[in-house]
């Protein structure tokens, strides 16, 4: 099909990743943000409360004393920051990718517009990554209330939240991309987060477990991010720069794998 | 030519839409239309063929031809939670308009909706809905406008407001493809018609030469009992007429040429339609 109209205007050239596509498909989901922003606050900041009650309280009083050092509050406190991102990344990203995709038909909308699907992909991993970057700090904020000592390493937390969030919001992506109903989220859900989550570090040290879970632990995201949010509390390691460039290879590898499952969802 | 596995959807299609007119691409439902829609804005990839939008030629240069092009889905996909104008901002700014508050307050007055912008979309009526869907695709004031059946599923009434509104496009110059299954909706708003079925472009052309070129001057409409339905239906073919289902009546098409009682005296004559065409070339009879 053409249009043979010879003076008709021309479009300038587009690159790939425009910051004004990034940024439009963000300034989306911002505006509907604004709409349920006090939902998803109330539980960032109530979630860690209970579990600083029920696990520091309840299990650092009885059982529990310390932990590598740290009393136990400080020690799973500053651990929930970890399960906060994923909590805030990997879930919101596969519900909300596929809602949007399959019952709201947002992406049709969104594609039929001057954007592509890399630009897309990215646009949602960074919005999730901005928002677990913040909502990662509560725990620690609501540790405090509960004793933990503010340190300067605590500024860096945010931004390790975030590149993590990257990954995991890509992950919920390309599951969202793959699943042909809403309803085998449950295996992602049980196969991976939650492992994943029980299994960083932060209700009790890795290294009291078998040698092959060790070792597997390394190849967790959060487990990395665990250690990273401990050090950056109690004082960095020289392998914390090992742990950040994990993190990076982390989001980029399902960065790449995000946008090449949504390319073949949503293009025919 | 694209196929979906073993089916082909679009086959052979070749078509030019001239700058300035409202082209409806009319065909029963499964005929392509969609698939063709959605290969012009490149969320549909062709497996052969060329297509080109206004000079860029598509997969390639895609991004640029939606940059020139407004799309207005067939399925309502507002952000119904979001205001009106934010729902027009977002757009706005996806298709690089630099001035998005100007762009909003064109868009809230071409459908009619300032006094609602702060409101969420799903306080919106359906015909509030649809004609905020319209203003969405025209944000960036397209020379080019896609409308993939805009009026599917509408009450008659919003269904001719909606179609004074493009109507007002049409006449202010913008060049539109309008895919449709509804005759009337080409017959009021096309200037010319391609016909489309099984992947293809079977006829085109204004739609008052479509008419007298696949079936005359006048139909005659008979209403009888199945067994006198045959009879007529047996004479009028004996003197070569074509003859076509009309739910529970049968239509003689071409019936002035008709001689010597083909069309009974308790027929109705009427103009010939384009759902006589629609329907004879179509095959779309579902007898």
């Amino acid at each position: 099909m053409k249009d043979e109209a010879s003076r008709a205007p021309r479009a300038p050239h587009m690159r790939r990743l425009e910051p004004a596509a990034i940024g439009g498909v963000m300034s989306r989901e911002v505006a509907n943000f604004r709409t349920f922003w006090k939902a998803t606050t109330f539980s960032s900041v109530l979630e860690p409360v209970i579990y600083l009650l029920a696990f520091g309280l309840g299990l650092g009083a009885t059982l529990v004393d310390r932990v590598d050092g740290l009393d136990y509050v400080e020690y799973v406190g500053t651990g929930m920051v970890a399960t906060a991102v994923i909590f805030s990344s990997a879930l919101p990203a596969m519900f909300g990718t596929f809602v949007k995709e399959r019952f709201q038909r947002t992406y049709d909308a969104i594609l039929a517009a001057p954007v592509d699907v890399e630009e897309l992909v990215t646009a949602e991993m960074l919005w999730i990554g901005l928002r677990s970057g913040f909502y990662g700090c509560f725990p620690l904020l609501v540790s405090m209330l509960f004793g933990l000592d503010p340190a300067p390493g605590m500024l860096v937390v945010p931004f390790f939240c975030f590149f993590t969030a990257l990954g995991f919001a890509a992950f919920g992506i390309a599951v969202a991309a793959s699943v042909a109903k809403i309803d085998q989220f449950n295996y992602v859900t049980t196969l991976f987060i939650t492992p994943l989550f029980l299994v960083a570090g932060t209700f009790f040290p890795i290294d009291q477990l078998p040698k092959g879970v060790q070792i597997a632990s390394l190849l967790n995201p959060l487990h990395h991010l665990v250690e990273l949010v401990r050090d950056a509390c109690f004082g960095f390691e020289s392998t914390d720069l090992l742990r950040v460039a994990f993190l990076v290879v982390f989001a980029v590898s399902l960065w790449r794998l995000a946008v090449n499952r949504m390319e073949k969802r949503l293009i025919d | 030519m694209k196929r979906f596995g073993p089916i082909t959807a679009v086959d052979g299609l070749d078509l030019e839409v001239p700058k300035g007119i409202c082209l409806g691409l009319l065909g029963p439902n499964g005929a392509g239309k969609s698939t063709t829609m959605r290969m012009l804005t490149g969320q549909a990839v062709a497996n052969e063929g060329r297509i080109t939008v206004m000079g860029h030629e598509l997969p390639g240069d895609s991004k640029e031809a939606r940059a020139l092009m407004g799309v207005v889905p067939q399925l309502d996909n507002l952000d119904v939670d979001v205001t009106v104008e934010d729902n027009l901002a977002v757009f706005a700014r996806l298709y690089r308009v630099k001035d998005v508050r100007a762009a909003v307050d064109r868009g809230l007055a071409l459908a009619r909706l300032e006094g609602r912008r702060r409101d969420p979309v799903d306080q919106l009526s359906g015909g509030m809905r649809r004609r905020l869907l319209l203003a969405r695709g025209l944000t960036h004031d397209p020379p080019l406008l896609l409308l993939d059946e805009p009026t599917v599923g509408l009450d008659p009434q919003i269904r001719t407001e909606l179609w004074s509104l493009i109507d007002a496009l049409r006449t202010k110059g913008t060049t539109i493809l309008m895919s449709t299954h509804y005759i009337e909706e080409a017959e009021r708003l096309a200037d010319e018609v391609a016909l489309m079925a099984h992947g293809k472009i079977i006829s085109r052309g204004k739609p008052a030469e479509l008419v007298s070129e696949h079936a005359g001057r006048e139909t005659a409409e008979v209403y009888a009992p199945p067994d006198r339905l045959a009879e007529v239906r047996a004479n009028a073919e004996a003197q070569g007429l074509k003859v076509r289902p009309a739910g529970p009546a049968i239509a003689i098409v071409g019936s002035e040429k008709a001689t010597d009682g083909a069309v009974p005296p308790e027929a109705i004559r009427r103009a010939a339609s384009l759902e006589d065409v629609f329907v004879l070339l179509t095959g779309e009879e579902a007898e």
